[in-house]
């Protein structure tokens, strides 16, 4: 086989089908955009039949009532739909895992950017990585199972379900959250800022808390309500360890009831769909939404006012 | 006579680099410099891209350090003290001989909060608002910052902040002023301010200024550094210094052909 005498005239080689490719270039933007619509349209979805349903929910329970009542007995005779029973629960329980989530995850975020050498960090953050694999219905028995037998040994009179344990655990499951956004907020602070502390005659400790943290500040507190927004809405572990008794008190040693395990409840139950104690979750589900809804705005609002603009 | 001079310079460095070689890593990056830096006098480094500069200057205030894999050989004193001695403090050295970087980094902090924030950490015990005020005069801002000191010191433009991060560098009140390629990022007004204001400054600071920019450094130095930067069998470079002398001699009559061929712009 030897290359032919006369090559080809070039022209003949290019021959590009305009035509079919513009046919392609529309169908597959429709294609794109189909796919795009289908997340937004579930979640208007979900919004609206949870607004249906609330709706239907505040036809025979009065909204103020709903706000201020201070029982939440839905299967008794004469039930009552105090929301603050449950938000209490759920507030408390979110308040522990964050004041656990908060420390444990912006120290190991400080410490994986800042002071970690390279081969531990590669190990590190892997392994931090995989605590927030871990399913939550695992924390949740390992909280039930492990944590509050430990926590009764130094405090006697707590429950066997409680906020404490759960809360706790809730913080460990969050903690990955926070360190890995935090270190992303960290990481992002220019090396400019730090070597310009450097220069001033900062040690290292100094240029941390003086320039890099505040300079990350609104990644860090970003990271921070989206943790709290997620252990608002987290379920498992709550429902396994917190108990099911809607208890209106801010003791973290008794069993309580959190909007999330509520609901769990009477899905699981066999109320009667339609009933009033079913559309009640409704309810506490447009609740939660609501209450999540306003946490990210927040953060949103927050970061877009304060991270700073180094360009 | 001569040896009365001789000694007249040898009292007035501030820093004196003596056999100075530094490696990044294996890499040698540049070799064997010695030079004194006199005191309050502006000191320019020049020469190519790669021809250690930057490196000899962050070997003065020990900002070398926060390269990793960086080693610097050979003797660096400041006033007769060895800057690489057991014992000696980067952070206390940092503090002594402040520095200015090529693209200005204020904090993302108030006006008033960046030149506070060095004295504060430093210990500064007297009255803050003076500092401040005094500091931000030295280096020629105050006039332009005095009413808004507590807007961040990022809605400055480019040129303003580049001066208040000299203002931030003064107010530890170091001895000696390390700037890298100060100018390099800003416009030609900017710029000719940034000069005025280093001429004001080394009544009272020494200056060591590393520029791109050969006019800068025949405007504004009373001594030039030359470095060059030459090939290494391993396919690097490694930069050296060609020749040091008076900003005047360096660019009228220079005793290497190399300077002579850089500062007529015939390579670099």
């Amino acid at each position: 086989m030897t290359i032919s005498s006369s090559p080809p005239d070039p022209s003949s080689l290019w021959k590009p089908n305009r035509k079919a490719s513009k046919y392609v270039q529309r169908v597959v933007v429709w294609i794109f955009g189909a796919f795009a619509l289908v997340s937004v349209a579930t979640t208007f979805g979900i919004i609206m039949s949870l607004m249906l349903e609330t709706i239907n929910f505040f036809k025979t329970v009065p909204i103020w009532r709903f706000l201020t009542d201070t029982q939440w007995t839905p299967l008794f005779s004469n039930p009552q739909y105090g929301i603050l029973v449950l938000f209490s629960a759920t507030f408390l329980t979110a308040i522990i895992a964050i004041s656990v989530a908060l420390p444990l995850g912006l120290f190991s975020a400080i410490y994986l950017s800042e002071y970690a050498p390279p081969q531990l960090r590669k190990w590190l953050k892997p392994a931090l990585e995989i605590l927030a694999g871990v399913p939550t219905v695992v924390f949740g028995y390992f909280a039930l199972l492990l944590v509050t037998p430990f926590l009764q040994f130094f405090i006697p009179n707590l429950g066997g379900f409680n906020a404490l344990s759960a809360g706790l655990v809730l913080g460990v499951s969050i903690t990955p959250l926070v360190a890995s956004l935090s270190e992303d907020a960290i990481y992002a602070v220019p090396e400019s800022l730090q070597k310009g502390a450097y220069a001033l005659g900062c040690t290292k400790r100094e240029a941390i808390v003086g320039v890099i943290l505040p300079s990350a500040l609104s990644g860090i507190v970003a990271s921070c309500i989206l943790a709290i927004s997620r252990a608002l809405g987290e379920t498992m572990i709550v429902t396994l360890a917190a108990g099911q008794n809607p208890n209106l008190t801010l003791n973290p040693l008794v069993p309580i009831m959190t909007m999330t395990a509520y609901i769990v409840q009477v899905s699981l139950g066999d109320t009667p769909a339609g009933s009033i104690a079913f559309l009640s979750i409704f309810a506490v589900g447009m609740t939660l939404f609501i209450i999540t809804l306003i946490f990210n705005i927040f953060s949103f609002w927050f970061v877009r006012t304060f991270r700073e603009k180094y360009e | 006579m001569i040896s009365d001079s001789m000694n007249q310079t040898l009292t007035e460095a501030a820093l004196r680099a003596q056999n100075v070689f530094v490696y990044y890593g294996s890499t040698l990056a540049v070799r064997d410099v010695t030079l004194d830096i006199p005191k309050n006098k502006i000191t320019a480094f020049i020469g190519p891209s790669g021809c250690g500069k930057s490196t000899i200057l962050r070997c003065f205030n020990r900002t070398n350090d926060l390269i990793s894999g960086a080693r610097v050989e050979g003797k660096i004193t400041f006033h007769g003290r060895d800057l690489y001695a057991k014992g000696v403090d980067p952070v206390e050295v940092r503090r002594r001989i402040g520095m200015v970087f090529q693209k200005p980094n204020p904090f993302p902090k108030s006006i008033y909060e960046n030149i506070a924030f060095g004295a504060r950490i430093n210990g500064y015990q007297g009255n803050m608002d003076e500092l401040v005020e005094q500091s931000l005069r030295s280096a020629a801002i105050w006039d332009e910052v005095k009413d808004k000191l507590k807007e961040s010191g990022l809605s400055l433009s480019g040129g303003q902040q580049q001066r208040l991060c000299i203002a931030r560098a003064i107010a530890i009140e170091p001895e000696i002023i390390l700037m890298d390629e100060p100018c390099s990022a800003l416009d030609p007004i900017s710029t000719l301010k940034v000069e005025e204001l280093m001429q004001q400054l080394k009544e009272r600071y020494t200056i060591v200024i590393v520029t791109h920019n050969m006019q800068q450094a025949s405007r504004v130095s009373d001594k030039t550094a030359f470095f060059n930067a030459e090939a290494t069998d391993k396919g690097g470079k490694v930069g050296y210094l060609v020749e040091y002398d008076d900003t005047s001699t360096i660019f009228s009559n220079p005793k290497q052909e190399y300077t002579r061929d850089y500062v007529s712009g015939r390579f670099g």
